[in-house]
């Protein structure tokens, strides 16, 4: 198996050498995007306590380097696909804070008009097709999203850019999901379809309680699966996000080139607990503090402070990003609560009421809002149909 | 019974100890899913449970839904009695195929050959502010399906002889819990008893307006039987207590003796055990009713996460106590 990285396992993260030098102005901003998201849960975990934020949700927190590192390596037209733990991909990808953070206080103002919460973040201008509360769901939809670029781009744009497949999703599953049976079918249509999609496990070692030798076959080097339909598996080290980087890039643009899918074995870990309850028992403290020496945002800051970041430099960005985070929640306290009638909006894409027990259901009152929706336009579609 | 033996648990611990005296009394009866064992399962429902039996009897899977409620199926039909716990019934849509295709037509298929005494449980019904994925009520789905049982307890003592008479029963059995319920608090002997399927229970007796009710919503029916009783309404509240089996007769006589029926079903209201009580009814008791009957369900509406969304989509006291007096033309 080829293997781009030196595997964490043992929570040592060695630095790697033979990369090209990242520049120091996008090295920074990564630093300042994971500063962001970890500054983001942490609030998050105090809302939460604060009963701001209700439901479910599950912290980033360790990870970062994840959602950052791959992400870097896509283009802004690349879909992408993730699971409940969805945070740290929305900023990544472009979210603005106030709208993921509204979101999760259930106002207006959220990225769902708060329909969706904490493990539904969805942003259609950035690409980000969910946040999927279900484990495992969001990789069949991942593997669409390819599909569905692949005949925009091969089949109805035929006559355009050579009619080749341009572009390449990432769908993000964890090491639990990989036990799902949706997940194996996605796998295998991937592979049998050409399908231009990454399939990335963030590998943290833990679904809720279970470790993953306890809850998966082959958990040392889950990228066997993945071999046995027709994927290239490749282990990426995800707590130093310059190598995650370079090794996403160069399957990036593999993807892009050959339309064909790859597993990626992202190892990290997280290092709070699975949700908002979890004692952590299933673990130690020992092995916590060992990955903590590794904390991706303390391994990129010490990279770049040899390259000359000071310690204003940090405290600067440490500023920023407090004060980002705080203006998000006062965003969020200070955007309104959806209004009542906004239940019944969003069922169907026509502006059709609830059922009431009539033979038919209510049209509902109003404007016709002009929305976008989806990402190939089917405009043309649609007024087929009404012919 | 003597009140000697009465003690209050919770409602996660009457769960647990029928699943425990079970288990005790049958070594074919075992326990699985995600996170029962080590983790003392995610709603702490089976805590000590693998203390006692062991990880050959209380059985940590992977999350892989469809894999093991077809397992656990499979095991029934050789004889095995599993108990298979759905961290959250909204999961179990994953396994749809082995719970609804193999389940509950093993026995008709086979020309009664083989049987399927499973059970399986969890959490059922939206409030906790999950957002639609997670807050299924799924009674309105799979209560469609013949060869199922489905219980639904209301509080601790039903929830532990129900639970009881499931794992004994030879038939599937889908037990519906609620998070909102797990932690309620109640009266439960320490005597052996079992409560027989459909058998609903007189929960609060009145003259003027039948509530029919299922699972926790029977808990907001009371509380609005002690809201209308201000205004001079006499609510008599049903606990079903099971779905299939539909026990006809209660809601028959007392509707008969009220001559108004609502119906409290936090399913979605069509194809629903809402809908198939009000047919009922008007079948039933179409000369002793002065109104239709009316319903009170979720909204027809993905669940949503907003807090004050969500409160409006589910039935509530408001909303319940509405329909009780329209019924009753006090509105
Ligand atoms: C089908 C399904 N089963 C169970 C759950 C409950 N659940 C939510 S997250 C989770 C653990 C998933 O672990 P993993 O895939 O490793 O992701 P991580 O939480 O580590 O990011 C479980 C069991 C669910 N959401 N969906
Ligand atoms: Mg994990």
């Amino acid at each position: 198996m080829p293997t781009s990285a030196s595997s964490n396992a043992d929570g040592q993260v060695r630095p790697k050498s033979n990369r090209p030098e990242v520049p120091m102005a996008t090295a920074k901003n990564w630093l300042r995007e994971m500063m962001l998201i970890r500054e983001f849960e942490l609030r998050c975990m105090q809302a939460y306590q604060d009963k701001k934020i209700g439901g479910f949700c599950h912290v980033y927190i360790g990870q970062e380097a994840v959602a950052v590192g791959t992400i870097a390596a896509t283009e802004a037209r690349d879909p992408i696909v993730t699971a409940y733990r969805d945070h740290g991909h929305a900023l990544a990808r472009g979210m603005d804070p106030k709208h993921c953070m509204a979101e999760m206080y259930g106002r207006i103002g959220g990225c769902a008009k708060g329909k969706g919460g904490s493990m539904h973040m969805f942003d259609r201008d950035n690409n980000l097709f969910g946040g999927h509360g279900i484990v495992g769901a969001q990789i069949p939809l991942g593997v669409g999203l390819a599909f569905a670029t692949k005949y925009e781009d091969e089949v109805i744009n035929a006559d355009k850019n050579g009619g080749k497949s341009n572009r390449v999703t990432l769908a993000f599953l964890g090491d639990g999901a990989l036990n799902q049976g949706s997940v194996h079918e996605a796998m295998n249509l991937a592979g049998l379809f050409d399908l231009p999609v990454i399939i990335i496990c963030e590998n943290n070692g833990y679904s809720m309680g279970t470790s993953i030798v306890r809850g998966t076959t082959m958990g040392h080097q889950i990228s066997v699966k993945s071999e046995a339909y027709g994927m290239e598996g490749v282990e990426i080290d995800g707590m130093d996000v310059i190598e995650t980087y370079w090794a996403m890039k160069e399957l990036v643009d593999k993807v892009r080139a050959t339309s064909r899918p790859i597993f990626v074995d992202m190892r990290c870990y997280r290092f709070k607990g699975h949700s908002m309850s979890d004692p952590r028992k299933y673990r130690t403290r020992e092995e916590e503090e060992r990955y903590e020496q590794g904390d991706p945002i303390g391994v990129l800051k010490a990279h770049l402070e040899l390259r000359g970041l000071t310690e204003d430099d940090h405290k600067e960005i440490q500023r920023e990003v407090r004060a980002t985070v705080k203006a998000s929640m006062d965003w969020a306290e200070n955007s309104p609560t959806p209004p009542t009638s906004d239940l019944y909006r969003d069922v169907y894409r026509e502006r059709w009421g609830p059922y009431t027990g009539t033979s038919e259901p209510e049209m509902l009152g109003g404007a016709e809002i002009e929305c976008k929706f989806n990402a190939i336009d089917t405009t043309i579609d649609r007024k087929a149909d009404l012919l | 019974m003597s009140i000697a033996t009465m003690r209050e648990i919770e409602f996660r611990d009457a769960v647990r100890e029928a699943m425990s005296e079970e288990m005790r009394r049958d070594m074919r009866v075992m326990l699985m899913g995600e996170e029962v064992a080590q983790y003392n399962g995610a709603y702490k429902v089976s805590r000590g449970m693998l203390d006692e039996f062991g990880p050959r009897r209380v059985i940590d899977t992977p999350i892989s839904e469809s894999g093991f409620a077809g397992m656990a199926i499979g095991a029934a039909m050789m004889g095995l009695r599993p108990i298979v716990e759905f961290m959250s019934w909204s999961f179990s849509l994953v396994a749809a195929d082995p719970i609804l295709n193999n389940a509950p037509k093993m026995l008709y298929m086979s020309g009664g050959q083989f049987g399927c005494p499973i059970v399986f449980r969890g959490n059922d019904g939206a409030g906790g502010q999950l957002g639609s994925t997670h807050s299924w009520s799924v009674e309105g789905l799979f209560s469609n399906v013949p060869g199922i049982k489905m219980v639904i307890p209301s509080n601790p003592y039903d929830a532990k002889g129900l639970m009881k008479t499931a794992i004994r029963d030879d038939d599937p059995v889908f037990f519906l819990e609620s998070e909102r319920l797990l932690s309620m608090r109640g009266e439960v002997p320490e005597e052996e008893y079992l409560i027989p399927f459909g058998q609903a229970r007189i929960a609060r007796a009145g003259t003027d307006c039948t509530i029919v009710a299922f699972g926790r919503m029977v808990n907001i029916a009371l509380e609005v039987g002690i809201e209308l009783e201000k205004e001079g309404i006499s609510c008599e509240v049903l606990d079903m207590r099971t779905i299939r089996p539909l026990d006809a007769g209660s809601i028959i006589r007392s509707v008969k003796r009220t001559g108004a029926c609502v119906v409290v079903d936090q399913s979605w209201s069509f194809g629903s055990p809402g809908s198939e009580v009000a047919a009922l009814v008007h079948r039933e008791c179409f000369d002793d009713l002065d109104n239709y009957v009316h319903r009170v369900h979720s909204a027809d509406v993905p669940a949503p996460y907003a807090h004050n969304l969500e409160q409006e989509y589910l039935p509530n006291a408001r909303r319940i106590a509405e329909a009780v007096r329209s019924c009753l033309y006090r509105s």
